[in-house]
């Protein structure tokens, strides 16, 4: 392979995407690019994003034509300088292999795992090295593991990454162990005693993050760092009309403008995120889990326990993170932060800022596990 | 939800967790236990293609073996239900359903119409339908629309095994009697299914592909001939919207409209005869309520008006195929050039 030469490829989002479409480019060739910038839309089964650009360069050549359907690690382009011929671009778009990938449903099959806590099926996942504090990584109201799934596989290349389904949540069985924050941390906490583990970084996303606030209080020990993504926990306010539409919407029609509410950018809610969520909230036992839990963590719109302000960043070294446009919590949250944490409001980004905004989301969790 | 089961086990599935949770729901049919004088293997048959198999050990006496009188049965499960229970009755095939009419539509359909809404009558009806089973004209018909033009029954015809299993949990805890078609040439077909009980409800249906070139709605076997003509289409730059109604009675209109509205060409895709049938109904509502948005013809793509053919070569013409689909999109799309 040619060293001047820097590939740039179909990246992988989440546990099950196989294959890309390449829905359209947002630069054109001859352009100079820094790490971060968004180069190309891609769609998957799931949702639709703008890959953003690991390495900087100049961007010689679209590989991939819109509408092309790439494997994962495909070849979307190459950058590499002005003293770089075409001819040796030519051989190496002509030489690339790309990678082998797992295949079919065995390897979907080992991408989860299910271990059985207090009579409670829970599905998890894990990723990345053997050695050192896992990463770990809870969901919020109605979320599942998958609402990471362009965070988990990044941050696996630097420590070792295990995200949950909370009891009553995405595939892990419809029970609670109970509706408080208590409850949940007990539970996460036991999960990790299955699972052997006695210290993780936390990174919760809305009442996930608050689950993990409520764990620092009781079991200090067990946190090497937390981080708080548009968290509950942080302040009364939460909007109870989003809420409520959760979880009583039964039909796509209704559960589509509630989900919208998630996204700044309304256009990301694909119909097989809408699908997903429906198959979830069919489930029986679902929507009346929903309703108790949500009443008791956030009935008539506020929210009742505020573990989070309790928080000692000296101890416990804190990262909270929102987006401009969170239209659930308000983003104003992230200045009840306690003194001494790191905070990061993103602009174009609305509650679920890890999946709108991955980049600049992944570098500030890695650099915050670095500390 | 990595579990792949095929439809077969989707129907056997939604019986079997229903009767474990609901001890109401009890079923009746021709061999769905094991035929008269099969003792000691009473387990052996499970019905004509063997989707109950295996109930009988698990829920004992609520399954019922019936003499080949539909009749006699489909009125007893109807009595059943008016009396409290949430009987599911089999029919080998809906072809048999013509003696037993006068339960079903002049009973069972009337009564919490008649009574000022104070009975109700919780029966499913569950039988095979459809054509390329090579079973001849009295065991091939898709008679959807003859159930779905009748006030008070509620008509269902999934295409998946998610869809099954759902719909099917939700025609046994629904208060009125259901016709619940299953595809013959789909039992075997397989896909996800969540192990958990789920109900999915009616009225709504299922959007398959996007799309914005035309809208091809359709429901049962044939979603997956129009998935076929879509997924040709698309190499040619044409997006089609395919929508599954897989609930023929409700049905949603809202999202078929929704759809016309965008694409301004619709295709209808039936394989019950033509007259009469759920795309002339559909194209009907259509051309009423969305004229303005159609950019071309209504075509609709159906069996002919014939009874289904026994020479494979005649059935496998009969019923309708993917490139029929694709070329309708493509008649539509020209303003009705052929």
């Amino acid at each position: 392979m040619n060293q001047a030469i820097t590939p740039l490829v179909m990246p992988k989002w989440g546990l099950e995407m196989r294959q890309g479409t390449v829905s359209g480019w947002l630069v054109d060739e001859g352009t100079r690019i820094a790490v971060g910038t968004p180069v190309v839309d891609v769609e998957t089964d799931k949702i639709s994003n703008a890959v953003e650009a690991p390495d900087a360069g100049l961007l010689r050549r679209k590989v991939a034509k819109d509408g092309e359907v790439l494997p994962v690690k495909g070849l979307l382009a190459v950058l590499a300088e002005p003293e770089v011929s075409d001819a040796e671009i030519d051989a190496f778009v002509a030489a690339f292999e790309v990678p082998a990938v797992g295949e079919g449903e065995a390897d979907e099959a080992a991408a989860f795992a299910w271990t059985e806590v207090a009579g409670i099926r829970v599905r998890h996942a894990r990723r990345g090295p053997e050695a050192g504090v896992p990463v770990l990584f809870v969901h919020g109201f109605g979320g599942d593991l998958g609402n990471w799934l362009f965070n988990l596989d990044v941050v696996a290349e630097k420590a070792p990454v295990l995200a949950l389904d909370l009891p009553g949540h995405g595939q892990s069985d419809a029970r609670l162990p109970g509706t408080s924050l208590t409850a949940l941390a007990d539970f996460v906490a036991a999960f990790l005693d299955q699972l052997g583990i006695e210290r993780v970084h936390w990174v919760g996303h809305s009442m996930g993050g608050a689950v993990g606030a409520q764990l620092a209080l009781q079991q200090p020990q067990r946190l090497a760092s937390l981080t708080l993504v548009t968290s509950a926990g942080l302040g009364p306010e939460i909007d109870a009309a989003y809420i409520d539409g959760f979880v009583h919407a039964a039909s796509r029609r209704e559960l589509k403008p509630v989900v919208e509410m998630l996204f700044a950018d309304p256009s990301l809610v694909s119909r097989q995120l809408l699908d997903d969520l429906l198959r979830y909230k069919r489930i029986d036992g679902v929507t009346e889990l929903l309703g108790a839990l949500s009443g008791a963590l956030f009935g008539g719109g506020v929210q009742h326990t505020l573990p989070a302000l309790q928080l000692q960043p000296a101890q416990l070294p804190l990262l909270v993170v929102w987006g401009e446009q969170d239209r659930v919590i308000p983003a104003a949250h992230a200045r009840a932060a306690p003194a001494g944490a790191t905070t990061a409001v993103l602009a174009g980004a609305g509650h679920m800022v890890m999946m709108e905004k991955a980049g600049e989301f992944n570098a500030l969790v890695c650099k915050h596990l670095a500390r | 939800m990595a579990r792949k089961i095929s439809m077969k086990q989707a129907i056997n599935e939604a019986i079997d967790q229903e009767m474990a949770r609901d001890p109401s729901v009890i079923m009746m049919g021709e061999d769905i236990v094991g035929g008269a004088g099969a003792d000691g293997e009473r387990d052996a048959w499970g019905g004509v293609l063997g989707v109950t198999k295996g109930l009988y050990a698990k829920h004992g006496d609520r399954l019922l073996d019936t003499p080949l009188s539909e009749s006699a049965y489909v009125g007893a499960a109807i009595g059943a239900a008016c009396c409290g229970l949430r009987p599911i009755a089999e029919l080998m095939f809906v072809d048999f359903m013509g003696v037993c009419f006068d339960q079903i539509y002049n009973q069972a359909a009337k009564f919490r119409y008649m009574f000022g809404g104070k009975a109700e009558t919780p029966v499913v009806i569950r039988a095979m339908c459809g054509a390329g089973f090579r079973a001849a004209a009295q065991h091939s018909q898709m008679l959807t629309p003859l159930f779905t033009h009748i006030p008070g029954l509620k008509v269902i015809c999934p295409s998946t095994p998610y869809d099954t299993k759902g719909l099917l949990v939700q025609s046994i805890r629904d208060n009125d009697p259901v016709i619940f078609l299953e595809h013959k040439n789909l039992y075997g077909f397989e896909g996800e299914v969540p192990e958990a009980l789920y109900a999915i409800p009616f009225g709504e249906a299922n959007v398959l592909r996007d799309g914005k070139g035309a809208t091809i709605v359709t429901y049962g076997l044939m979603v997956h001939r129009a998935l076929d003509a879509a997924a040709a289409l698309a190499k040619e730059g044409v997006e089609c919207e395919v929508i599954d109604l897989r609930t023929l009675s409700p049905i949603d209109m809202d999202t078929v409209l929704d759809s016309v509205e965008k694409t301004g060409h619709l295709v209808c895709v039936d394989e019950a005869n033509p007259r009469c049938s759920i795309a002339a109904d559909v194209s009907a509502q259509v051309a009423q309520q969305a004229f303005g948005a159609l950019k071309g013809p209504i075509e609709m793509v159906t069996a002919p008006h014939t009874p289904v053919p026994f020479s494979p070569v005649l059935e496998d013409l009969y019923i309708p195929s993917a490139a029929q689909i694709a070329a309708a999109v493509k008649r539509s799309r020209a303003g009705g050039k052929h």
